[in-house]
C-alpha cells in the first residue's frame, strides 16, 4: 500500500490544482448548475486537451494515459474540491471502469479511445427506481434477437449525467434470472429509438442525474453473456474508492473555508477562531477529514494493487468519506452563522454535493455491510 | 394552578364563547370582541387586555376554543416577541398603541436585532440612532431580519452612545417600516426560500415615544425579547389551527391574514426535522423492518420524547409563576439536536431517493426541504455554541471567559472589516 505519493504525482495534484482554480471558480460552478446539460462541451475539450484527464486510468494502448487508481484519485480529489461540473465520474470512472471490466478485446478498442480523447461523454445505467445498489436490484430484461443483438426493456435511474451521455453502458438481466445470476452489460447509444431521457431534480445541481426508459430499445452486449456480476462488482468496487476521494477533496475544501472564515470572523471583539469551543471544532473538522483521507488514499492504492482487499477497503472508504463530508458541511454552515445558510454563500453548494454522494453507490450503513462481508464478516 | 382553577376557568369561558362566539362577525369586530373579554390573553394583566390568570389557563382557553370552532387572536410570527417584551419594558403608550392591535392582528411585527457584523455578539450593533430635533434619526443596516417583508413595526436595536462600554450604549425602539428611510431587500436561503431580509435605515425617522425602556438600557429590553424568542422555539407553529377545514367569511379572512402572516414560516416545521412523519415514511418505504433504521428511529424518537417532556417541565414550572430564566435555552438546544437527528433519519429512511428534489423528490420535496433547512435551527435566533455559553455561565454559574470588548468605549473595541 502507497501511503505517500511520489513528486511526480504531487507535481500532477499541483498543476491540477490551478487549473481547476482557473477554470472552475464557484461563479462557473454557479453557471453550469442552472443549466440542464450541467456541463460544457467547451470546458470538457479543455480538461482533455489540456490535462487528457478523461483518459488518466485507461491504458496506453487503448488511447489513454495508463496511470493508476491513484493518479485518478488524485485527479478525483481535486475535482471534488473544485466541485468541477462536468461529466467525469460518469464517463471515466463509471463507464469507461466498467468497459476495461467487462469489455473484449475488441470491444475496447473501439469504444475506449473516443472516450480517451474526450470526444464520447459516457456513463453507466445500473440503477433502478428502487434505489438498490445490490445486483439484485437489478430487474431490466435483455431479450435475444439473435445474431447478438439484444432488446432492452426497464427503466434506470440516478443515472449521473444519462440525459447528455453519447454512450450508455447497461446492466440488464436474462429474463427470468435472479441475483447476480443471468446479468450482462449492454451499451446503448444515447439517442437509440425506443429510449426516453429525463433528466431528474436533484438536490445536487452540480452533478445531474437523469432516469432512463426502455421500451424494446437494440442493444450491443459487451462481454459474455450472463458473466457481468463479477466484472459489475469489481467496476462499483472501484467506484467507490473513487468517490471516496472525490469526496474528502470537497471535505477538506469546505474544512478550509470553515477556518478561513473562523479567523476572519470577530465577534465579541476578537476573531471567533480564538474561541476554544471553535478551536475543539476546527481540531474535530480536521481529524474526522484526515481520517477519511487515509482511507480514501488507501483505497486508491488498493485498487491500483488488485490488492485481495478491495472491496472492504473501498467500502471503508466510501463510509467513511460520506459521514465525513456531510458532517464537514454541517459544521461549516455552522461556522458561517447566517451567512452560511444562504444561497449566495457557497458553502451550501458542497453540502448539497455532501448529500447526494453520500447516498450515491449506497450510504454509509450499506458500505458498512459491504466492508464486513468484504471481510468475510 | 390547581384542578378546580382549571376547571372553573374552563366552565367560565366555555360560558362566554357560547354566549359571544359570533361566526357572523368580521374578523376583525370578533377580534376585538374577544380581546375586551380578557379571554384573547387570558395571563396578560387586567389593564392590558387581560385576566392575570396564571399562564397554564391558556391551554385551557385555547381548548375552549377549538373545541366551539372559534378564531383566536393573532399569534403568528414575532408579534408574541413584541407584545411580551412591551409588556414588560413598554410605556403605557405603547401599550395602549401596540398590544391590542397585535392581537387583532391589525399589525405585523419584526426583529431588527442582527446586523452583518454582529450576530452571536447583538451588543456589538452598529446601527445608529441619533437625537435630532427631537426625533430619533436611525442610519445602518440590519440583516437575516425574518418577516420584514410583511412587517408594519420593526423592534429595533441601535446604538445610540459609541464613547459608553458597548452594552450601555444601546437602546432599543419601535421603528415603523412604512417609511421613506427604511429599505427591505430579501436574501434568498440555501432551501430555495427568502422569508429572511436585509434591511437600510438611511435617516429613518423615530418618534421619542418609541424608545422602550430608557436610553442606554436598550440590551436589559433586547434580553427580555431573546429570552421569550429562544423559549417559544417554534410557537409558529401553532397558529392557524384547525381553521384550514373551517368555513364561512370569518375564517376566510383568518386563512386570508395567515397566507400572507405565515407565508415566511411555510418552511419552518422541515427546519426542526419533521418527526411527525418518520414512522409513516419507515413504513411507506419498508425501511420499518431494516434492524438498523430500527435503531436509529428509536433514538431519535428517545430524544424527542425527552426534549418534549423536558420542554413541559419547563412550561409546567412556569405556570407556577417562575419567570422566564435561562432554563429556556436548554430547549433551543435539544431542539437542534433533534432536527438533526431526523435529518439524518430521513437521509436513511430515503435512501436514494434522497437525492433528488423537486416533484421527483419523495413526498413532493418535503423531504428535500427538511435536508436543506435543518442546518437553520442551530443558527438563528442565538448559535448552539451561544445557547451552550448561556447553559454553562448563567445556568451552571462556570466562570466566565475573560473578556476585552465592554470594559471600554465601544469605538475602540475591534470589530469586523465591513
Ligand atoms: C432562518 C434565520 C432567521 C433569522 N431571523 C432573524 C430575525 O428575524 N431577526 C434577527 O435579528 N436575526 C435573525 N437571524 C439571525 C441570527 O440570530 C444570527 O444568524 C445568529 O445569531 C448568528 O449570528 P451570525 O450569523 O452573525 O453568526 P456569528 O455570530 O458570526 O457566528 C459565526 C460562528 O461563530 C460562532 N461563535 C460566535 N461567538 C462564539 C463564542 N463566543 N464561542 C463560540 N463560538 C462562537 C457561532 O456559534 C457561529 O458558529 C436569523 C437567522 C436565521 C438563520
Amino acid at each position: 500500500m502507497q501511503f505517500a505519493f511520489t513528486p511526480e504525482q504531487s507535481e500532477f495534484r499541483a498543476v491540477l490544482r490551478r487549473f481547476l482554480a482557473e477554470h472552475s471558480p464557484t461563479s462557473a460552478v454557479r453557471k453550469l448548475m442552472e443549466t440542464e446539460a450541467g456541463w460544457d462541451r467547451e470546458g470538457w475539450r479543455a480538461l482533455n486537451a489540456q490535462l487528457g484527464l478523461t483518459g488518466v486510468h485507461i491504458p496506453e494502448e487503448y488511447g489513454g494515459q495508463g496511470f493508476s487508481f491513484v493518479e485518478l484519485g488524485i485527479v478525483l480529489e481535486e475535482m471534488g474540491r473544485a466541485l468541477l461540473c462536468a461529466p467525469y465520474f460518469a464517463t471515466t470512472v463509471l463507464a469507461a471502469t466498467a468497459i476495461l471490466n467487462a469489455a473484449t478485446e475488441a470491444e475496447k478498442g473501439e469504444l475506449l479511445p473516443p472516450i480517451a480523447l474526450g470526444d464520447t461523454i459516457a456513463t453507466l445505467a445500473f440503477t433502478e427506481p428502487n434505489g438498490r445498489w445490490d445486483l439484485g436490484g437489478i430487474g431490466m430484461t435483455a431479450t435475444p434477437l439473435g445474431s447478438g443483438r439484444f432488446q432492452l426493456d426497464g427503466e434506470k435511474s440516478f443515472v449521473l449525467d444519462g440525459h447528455t451521455a453519447d454512450l450508455i453502458v447497461v446492466a440488464a438481466r436474462r429474463p427470468g434470472s435472479e441475483g447476480e445470476e443471468g446479468l450482462s452489460l449492454f451499451s446503448v447509444a444515447g439517442n437509440a429509438p425506443g429510449l426516453t431521457r429525463r433528466a431528474l431534480k436533484v438536490i445536487d445541481p452540480t452533478r445531474k442525474q437523469a432516469r432512463l426508459t426502455f421500451d424494446g430499445v437494440e442493444a450491443r452486449m459487451l462481454g459474455e453473456e450472463g458473466a457481468a456480476a463479477g466484472p459489475l462488482t469489481l467496476t462499483l468496487t472501484q467506484a467507490a474508492a473513487c468517490l471516496a476521494n472525490e469526496m474528502v477533496g470537497g471535505a477538506e475544501r469546505l474544512r478550509e473555508s470553515a477556518l478561513d472564515y473562523a479567523n476572519l470572523r470577530v465577534q465579541f471583539g476578537r476573531p471567533i477562531a480564538s474561541f476554544q469551543a471553535m478551536k475543539h471544532k476546527q481540531a474535530d473538522m480536521l481529524l474526522e477529514v484526515q481520517l477519511a483521507m487515509s482511507a480514501a488514499y488507501a483505497a486508491a492504492s488498493a485498487a491500483t494493487e488488485d490488492d485481495p482487499e478491495l472491496t472492504a477497503i473501498a467500502s471503508l472508504a466510501k463510509a467513511g468519506a460520506s459521514e465525513a463530508y456531510v458532517s464537514t458541511a454541517k459544521h461549516t454552515i455552522q461556522i458561517h452563522g447566517g451567512i452560511g445558510f444562504t444561497w449566495d454563500n457557497d458553502t451550501q453548494l458542497w453540502f448539497r454535493r455532501a448529500v447526494s454522494s453520500g447516498l450515491f453507490l449506497g450510504d454509509p450503513a450499506w458500505h458498512r455491510e459491504l466492508m464486513l462481508r468484504g471481510w468475510g464478516v | 394552578m390547581s384542578e378546580i382553577d382549571r376547571e372553573s376557568v374552563r366552565a367560565e369561558v366555555r360560558a362566554w364563547l357560547e354566549a359571544n362566539w359570533d361566526p357572523t362577525l368580521s374578523l376583525i369586530a370578533w377580534r376585538n370582541r374577544l380581546i375586551d373579554s380578557g379571554w384573547g390573553a387570558p395571563s396578560w394583566p387586567k389593564a392590558w387586555h387581560g385576566r392575570d390568570l396564571p399562564a397554564a389557563v391558556e391551554s385551557v382557553v385555547a381548548e375552549e376554543m377549538r373545541r366551539i370552532g372559534a378564531v383566536s387572536v393573532a399569534r403568528s410570527g414575532v408579534r408574541g416577541l413584541a407584545t411580551a417584551t412591551l409588556l414588560a419594558h413598554g410605556s403605557d403608550l405603547q401599550k395602549a398603541k401596540f398590544l391590542r392591535r397585535a392581537l387583532s392582528g391589525e399589525d405585523n411585527w419584526c426583529q431588527l436585532f442582527s446586523e452583518p457584523g454582529s450576530g452571536s455578539d447583538l451588543a456589538g450593533a452598529l446601527s445608529r440612532a441619533d437625537l435630532k430635533d427631537d426625533r430619533w434619526i436611525v442610519n445602518g443596516q440590519k440583516v437575516w431580519t425574518t418577516s420584514a417583508h410583511h412587517a408594519d413595526w420593526g423592534l429595533l436595536l441601535a446604538r445610540t452612545d459609541f464613547d459608553a462600554p458597548k452594552h450601555e450604549g444601546l437602546s432599543y425602539f419601535i421603528l415603523d417600516m412604512h417609511q421613506a428611510g427604511v429599505e427591505v431587500r430579501p436574501l434568498k436561503q440555501m432551501n430555495g426560500h427568502a422569508s429572511f431580509n436585509q434591511v437600510f435605515f438611511t435617516d429613518a425617522v423615530v418618534p421619542p415615544e418609541h424608545l422602550v425602556g430608557r436610553l442606554g438600557e436598550g440590551w436589559a429590553v433586547a434580553t427580555t425579547t431573546l429570552m421569550h424568542e429562544r423559549r417559544g422555539a417554534d410557537g409558529l407553529a401553532a397558529a392557524g389551527g384547525k381553521a384550514a377545514e373551517r368555513q364561512g367569511p370569518i375564517h376566510d379572512e383568518e386563512r386570508a391574514e395567515n397566507a400572507i402572516a405565515m407565508e415566511p414560516y411555510r418552511w419552518y416545521p422541515q427546519r426542526a426535522g419533521r418527526v411527525d412523519l418518520i414512522l409513516e415514511r419507515a413504513k411507506a418505504t419498508g425501511k420499518i423492518a431494516d434492524p438498523v433504521v430500527r435503531q436509529e428511529i428509536a433514538k431519535l424518537l428517545t430524544l424527542a420524547k425527552s426534549a418534549e417532556w423536558t420542554a413541559r417541565r419547563a412550561r409546567a414550572a412556569q405556570a407556577q409563576g417562575r419567570a422566564p430564566g435561562p432554563e429556556g435555552s436548554l430547549g433551543k438546544l435539544a431542539a437542534s439536536h433533534v432536527a438533526r437527528s431526523a435529518a439524518h433519519v430521513h437521509t436513511l429512511i430515503t435512501g436514494a431517493d434522497a437525492m433528488l428534489a423537486g416533484e421527483d423528490a419523495p413526498m413532493d420535496g418535503l423531504i428535500t426541504e427538511i435536508l436543506l433547512s435543518v442546518p437553520a435551527g442551530s443558527i438563528a435566533g442565538g448559535t448552539d455554541e451561544i445557547q451552550r455559553n448561556i447553559i454553562a455561565e448563567r445556568v451552571l454559574r462556570m466562570p466566565k471567559e475573560p473578556r476585552s470588548d465592554n470594559d471600554r468605549p465601544f469605538r475602540d473595541v475591534p470589530r469586523n472589516q465591513v
